[in-house]
């Protein structure tokens, strides 16, 4: 059987109006249903645009040379309207307050589900069920300017989790999180994939909490892709320092005894996992 | 030298954001403040420049009441380079927006256009001179934001969540950034989450929880002690990790990953 592609990115070039340059260039990029896949690269690399073409705020709200063909679920967003994308595919910006608007987090994490109409007694489970896996029950009825930029990113991500896109794409969500909680954030995308089949296209710099999760890693820089594969193969390679992707210090620690004969490089190993690996081979 | 006596704060819906905070921090030192989100540390920094005014106890920059001592001075021996970047990005042009505080300061013109000639070189943001802060992306504005306050070379710098959106180049470059304004014995205060991050630079490390300073002390010491980092749920760097999981191993963790290969080559190699 054919898998089912949920995201399909075919020779996409897009530049802004008077730009010099094209943000994204001949793109191609095709991720099946239910995988997680992490983007990198540089700051300035074309990410953030390459979201835009994905969630239809490219070519429906910002203008530019558009060519190429990108298509969600086998729709494409071209000739998709912002409404009916807004059920395909969840956003998370970076800065939650770009998302934050109610006055309280249930009426915030309920205000997609009544723009489109979903029924009062469905909506209150689905905000119910969104603000638990987020563990914010107990700021439902709380102002969400009052909390924190941690807390309002839960807020953030539970009001796209409520709408239960089948691809969601996360940009740098944990960048205001602590790392405990990125950790846990981490966790339940990686549960979410597991029981709902939900796709993840997550844009972060932070890769430690990913290569464990992620299917794949794919590495932009100056609008191309210039790298895709699992992430023991990208982190591994030789190139993806020079593009400016974290290598995690005990990745680029196994690495470097891989290379010297000490450590295996067969699998990405957690701390824990290499120092156990040494001194088994030593026995 | 910056000096908390017993200070609480709290926000207007009462919540008590710092919480009898003592703290000192010497002049030329380099302190990392970390702890879960909410935890107080972006209201702790708030109160060295004068943003915020204790509700009881002092704060004391250089030996100078904040209350007692305008936001503008302060500013100009404090700057701070905020988590959100939008707070602080006002002008026409990325230029312009460096240019403004310095003759702001009264710098001479000729000293206004080197530093801000020296500031987009170091952050990478000179191809951006003429154009609008707002086209920048979320890293660059973070950048942006820094180089304005270290183009005035105050003597104290904080840097809230400075590593958010940038890659490891960037990263790589705000650490030497950072040993630069240490061996400059600037006081340098870092909020970060990002303990990867932080960890090779070896800073006095103040934890926060619930706006109390619950720990403090070097690097090293903090981050191997493992009750405290569950309790304010700071994660414990990746080479920390590794060097509790051998069962030999060296006095003082790996401070880089380098350090850690020479260890393995010396102790495993057959």
């Amino acid at each position: 059987m054919k898998l089912t592609n949920i995201l399909d990115i075919e020779g996409l070039t897009f530049r802004y109006p008077e730009a010099p340059k094209e943000a994204v260039s001949h793109f191609d990029l095709h991720v099946p249903e239910g995988e997680i896949v992490v983007l990198a690269g540089p700051s300035g690399c074309g990410k953030s645009t390459l979201l835009r073409t994905v969630n239809g705020l490219i070519p429906h709200m910002y203008s530019g040379d558009y060519s190429g063909e990108v298509k969600v679920a086998g729709a494409s967003v071209k000739g998709t309207d912002m409404r009916d994308l807004s059920q395909r595919v969840g956003f998370l910006f970076q800065n939650p307050e770009n998302q934050i608007f109610m006055f309280t987090v249930e009426r915030d994490v309920a205000f997609g589900l009544e723009n489109i109409g979903v029924p009062r007694e469905e909506m209150r489970g689905r905000v119910d069920e969104a603000l638990r896996l987020l563990g914010i029950a107990s700021l439902a009825q709380r102002a969400p300017h009052e909390l924190s930029d941690g807390q309002k990113q839960r807020v953030a991500l539970a009001g796209v989790l409520a709408m239960r896109p089948r691809l969601v794409i996360l940009d740098e969500p944990t960048s205001l999180l602590d790392p405990k909680t990125a950790g846990d954030l981490v966790a339940l995308v990686a549960g979410l994939r597991k029981e709902l089949g939900t796709t993840f296209v997550v844009v972060e710099h932070r890769i430690d909490l990913l290569v464990k999760v992620a299917d794949r890693l794919v590495v932009m820089s100056e609008g191309k892709k210039v790298l895709e594969g699992t992430p023991r193969d990208v982190l591994f390679g030789e190139e993806a320092e020079s593009y400016g992707v974290a290598t995690p210090s005990v990745t680029k620690l196994q690495k470097m005894l891989a290379h010297d004969g000490l450590a295996t490089g067969g699998a990405l190993l957690s701390p824990a996992e290499l120092a156990r690996e040494l001194e088994e081979r030593q026995r | 030298m910056i000096e908390f006596q017993d200070v609480t704060f709290v926000h207007q819906n009462g919540v008590k954001a710092l919480d009898g905070v003592t703290l000192k921090i010497e002049s030329g030192e380099t302190v990392a403040l970390v702890g879960e989100n909410g935890a107080g540390k972006t209201t702790l920094v708030k109160h060295v420049t004068g943003l915020l005014k204790p509700a009881s106890g002092r704060v004391l920059v250089d030996g100078q009441d904040t209350k007692a001592t305008s936001t503008a001075r302060l500013s100009r021996k404090v700057g701070v380079a905020f988590q959100n970047p939008d707070h602080q990005l006002f002008s026409e042009s990325v230029e312009e927006e460096m240019s403004f505080a310095l003759r702001n300061f009264g710098f001479p013109p000729e000293v206004v256009r080197n530093r801000v000639a020296w500031g987009l070189e170091l952050f990478g943001l000179e191809e951006y001179r003429k154009s609008s802060p707002l086209v920048l992306s979320g890293g660059e504005k973070k950048r942006l934001t820094l180089a304005c306050i270290l183009a005035w070379d105050p003597d104290v710098v904080i840097l809230d969540e400075p590593t958010v959106g940038q890659d490891s180049l960037q990263k790589e470059r705000l650490a030497g950034t950072i040993k630069l304004l240490k061996s400059a014995e600037k006081t340098v205060v870092v909020v970060s989450h990002d303990i990867e991050f932080l960890w090779p630079i070896q800073p006095r490390v103040v934890v926060m929880k619930a706006g109390k300073v619950v720990g403090d002390g070097p690097a090293p010491r903090i981050m191997q002690d493992e009750a405290l980092l569950a309790s304010a749920r700071v994660a414990q760097p990746q080479l920390v990790e590794f060097h509790r999981s051998l069962s030999s191993k060296p006095l003082e963790p790996f401070a880089d990953a380098l350090e850690a290969r020479r260890w393995v080559e010396g102790a495993f190699r057959p």
